[in-house]
């Protein structure tokens, strides 16, 4: 919004050689190369101080604490690319989690897939609530999903009270699922890549996927050029909520002791891990794949950490500084852009 | 004006604004239309004035409610205890408001409270004067703000994005600085401005801090050109460059205000617990942008008033207090915050909305007269 007025500086000088410029510009114009480039240097520093990182045991602790991460910004990818945001994934998360899982004390010998269904259907249906108000009310995402955000904890808060989810009264089947690896990949990760991918490829190839980086540019042009802009928001919000409910069924397999506060304040972790992967905060462009290594990045950040024996108080202050860095960076790097395409296509032109 | 009062009085989003008088049909600027046309200063106080209108009526039905529920609500004793437990939050609402009036957001407020709680709590235990230390917390919120302001304004990045960023970056900053460490013990004569109220009256200091603070941050807002340079750029940042008003300059300026008004709300924070720790304050930001929104500022920018703001902080701390005197568990009060938050965005929408569809009524009936008379025989 405010960018427009910074965007006429200083055109950086032409480049000499033509050849190469069209490859960084390739590499350049790829907005997942830089988040990539700072994981694969992160990555290689940290296993030089400490090859313990690259263990198998440590690389399946990152996968397995990226995948709720990554399908909370699977979802919050297609919010925020069509020029809204979604906060209130944090609580939907707790909810779900703790509603999904109270029924394998409740209901005796409930299959594991009807808690994942039970999970899904319980954020789908604050989603649906999300997306109604924003859509059809008309008002901004950021206080309806702002206000969400209070309500659905409170609703939370009201039903668990004091009590909390156990590890015992989860069943094996369920409790061993962050655990399950086919050859030393965990299951879990390769299912939500899977889910991730599929993701991608709807935001990318698909007529209302594309709709969704429309209005994310243009709200006004989108809605001119015929595209039902209230549908689609909707289905994002949608989408959003159901992928955190989901997203709850997993975190409760994974921590395994669910009470009111399971999740809390997930929702600007997750903006951030979006943003890091290049999904610009107001709408239009970045992928699910990029908000997915923003993910990962951060749970790599965390792990890392840990292996080289940082006190975790370091954790959040890096996370943040990156954050800065990873933002600054794209600007930086989109204006110098922008200029060079300027610089050639005027030269066309002449 | 009646749907709003109905729905406001019972924090219900649904409203069925049948009721509309016709003076909410001559000032139906839509609240979500990002150009605001020009002239727009009385349709604003119209608007703002009818925003207000709705909040005291609100503030009074609170009151209605607190005092029908318990006898305590009411006593000086429940109002001065009001007025402590939000004091912080309603202090760190009076820049918010400015920042958000002026198109951008700022989300790190309340890591930057914990930011200075935790550098207070550090430099005290090291024999640190308490002077210099205020000194310092200062110097530390404006350097925060200033951060941010050139993340913003310079470097030309979203706001919400940079200030999720700082918000993640201050609390590091906190951890980092005091770890897993409490430190307590401060001078009675500062922890006392969290028990006893100022001499001769019902207030906490923290109160009083947001009265002066609310006199000045409106007397500044509403009656000098500045404060007129922030509406301005809230409401087309272009047209306010064109214009000749420094806009990266005063929104670094207000990022600034922002830090310091925080540090200073750290310090109070501190004295109140008696205890400097990492997580004092932890997402409390939601809070604050909660009581700025609720006070009828938009997110959009251009919009809102230090008068509305000050309402909301009483209808907010009022309500909750009310709630706490209640058996109703306190942990959940934000379902109530919730539902306010979605009333102040649903109302207006609905009035306006209604306003819409007489006005489009009243022409198609103008234009076709012939054709609805003939419809009737």
């Amino acid at each position: 919004m405010s960018a427009t007025a910074t965007q006429r500086r200083d055109p950086a000088p032409p480049p000499p050689d033509p050849g190469s410029r069209r490859l960084t510009e390739r590499v350049f114009r790829v907005r997942e190369s830089g988040i990539l480039a700072v994981l694969v240097v992160f990555v290689a520093i940290t296993t030089a101080i400490q090859p313990r990182f690259l263990d198998t045991q440590n690389i399946q602790f990152v996968l397995i604490n990226t995948t709720v991460f990554a399908l909370l910004a699977l979802g919050e990818t297609m919010v925020v690319v069509s020029r809204n945001v979604d906060l209130s994934i944090g609580s939907v998360l707790g909810l779900s989690a703790y509603l999904s899982t109270r029924l394998f004390s409740q209901v005796h010998g409930i299959p594991v897939p009807a808690v994942f269904a039970v999970g899904l259907a319980i954020g789908l249906a604050c989603g649906v609530a999300n997306g109604l108000m924003v859509s059809l009310g008309r008002v901004p995402s950021l206080v309806v999903t702002l206000a969400t955000l209070y309500i659905i904890r409170g609703i939370d808060i009201l039903i668990v009270g004091g009590n909390e989810v156990v590890a015992q009264s989860l069943p094996n089947a369920f409790a061993n699922i962050p655990q399950d690896t086919v050859l030393g990949v965990p299951d879990l990760a390769i299912v939500i890549a899977a889910v991730v991918a599929l993701g991608a490829y709807y935001l990318r190839s698909f007529r209302s996927g594309r709709e969704l980086y429309a209005i994310g540019s243009n709200p006004d042009a989108a809605r001119l050029a015929g595209i039902p802009v209230g549908k689609r928001i909707f289905t994002a919000f949608a989408v959003s909520g159901a992928l955190a409910g989901l997203a709850g069924v997993l975190w409760a397999a994974e921590y395994q002791t669910i009470d009111s506060t399971a999740g809390t304040g997930y929702e600007l972790l997750v903006v951030s891990a979006v943003v890091v992967g290049g999904v610009a905060i107001f709408g239009g462009s970045g992928t699910a794949i990029g908000a997915a290594i923003g993910a990962l990045l951060l749970a790599a950040i965390n792990s890392a950490l840990n292996v080289l024996g940082i006190a975790p108080f370091w954790d959040q202050a890096i996370a943040g500084f990156l954050l800065l860095l990873a933002i600054t960076l794209d600007r930086v790097i989109s204006l110098r852009l922008v200029a060079a395409l300027r610089v050639r296509s005027s030269r066309r032109a002449g | 004006m009646q749907a709003e009062r109905d729905a406001a009085g019972t924090g219900q989003a649904a409203a069925g604004p049948a009721t509309g008088h016709d003076e909410a049909v001559s000032a139906g600027p839509g609240p979500r239309r990002p150009a605001s046309r020009g002239a727009a200063a009385g349709q604003l106080l119209r608007r703002s004035a009818r925003w207000e209108t709705g909040l005291v009526v609100l503030v009074i039905a609170i009151a209605v409610f607190g005092a029908s529920t318990s006898s305590e609500f009411l006593t000086g004793y429940n109002l001065f205890n009001l007025g402590l437990s939000s004091g912080e939050i309603a202090i760190m609402a009076l820049p918010m408001t400015l920042i958000i009036i002026s198109g951008e957001i700022d989300l790190s407020v309340a890591s930057t409270l914990g930011m200075s709680s935790a550098l207070l709590g550090v430099l005290w235990s090291k024999g640190w004067p308490m002077l210099a230390i205020f000194a310092v917390l200062l110097l530390l919120g404006a350097a925060a703000g200033l951060l941010n302001g050139l993340l913003v304004t310079r470097v030309g990045l979203p706001s919400l994005a940079v200030t999720i960023g700082t918000l993640a970056l201050f609390r590091g900053i906190a951890l980092i600085t005091i770890g897993a460490n409490t430190v307590s013990n401060f001078p009675a004569a500062y922890t006392n401005m969290g028990v006893q109220p100022i001499p001769h009256t019902e207030l906490s200091y923290s109160a009083g801090i947001f009265i002066v603070l609310a006199v000045i941050f409106g007397v500044v807002l509403h009656g000098t050109p500045f404060g007129r340079s922030i509406y301005a750029m809230g409401a087309n940042q272009d047209a306010a460059l064109f214009a000749g008003i420094r806009v990266k300059r005063i929104k670094t300026l207000l990022y600034m205000i922002s830090g310091v008004v925080c540090a200073m709300a750290g310090a109070l924070w501190t004295f109140r617990l008696d205890t400097a720790v990492q997580n004092n304050g932890l997402g409390l930001e939601l809070d604050v942008v909660a009581i700025v929104l609720l006070a009828g500022v938009s997110i959009f920018g251009g919009k809102g008033s230090i008068v509305g703001v000050v309402l909301a902080v009483l209808a907010f701390a009022g309500l909750q207090n009310a709630l706490l005197l209640t058996n109703f568990n306190q942990e959940a009060t934000g379902i109530v915050i919730g539902g306010l938050l979605l009333a102040s965005v649903f109302v207006p929408n609905a009035v306006s909305f209604t306003a819409r569809a007489r006005e489009s009524l009243a022409r198609r009936s103008r234009a076709a007269p012939a054709a609805i008379g003939a419809g009737h025989e």
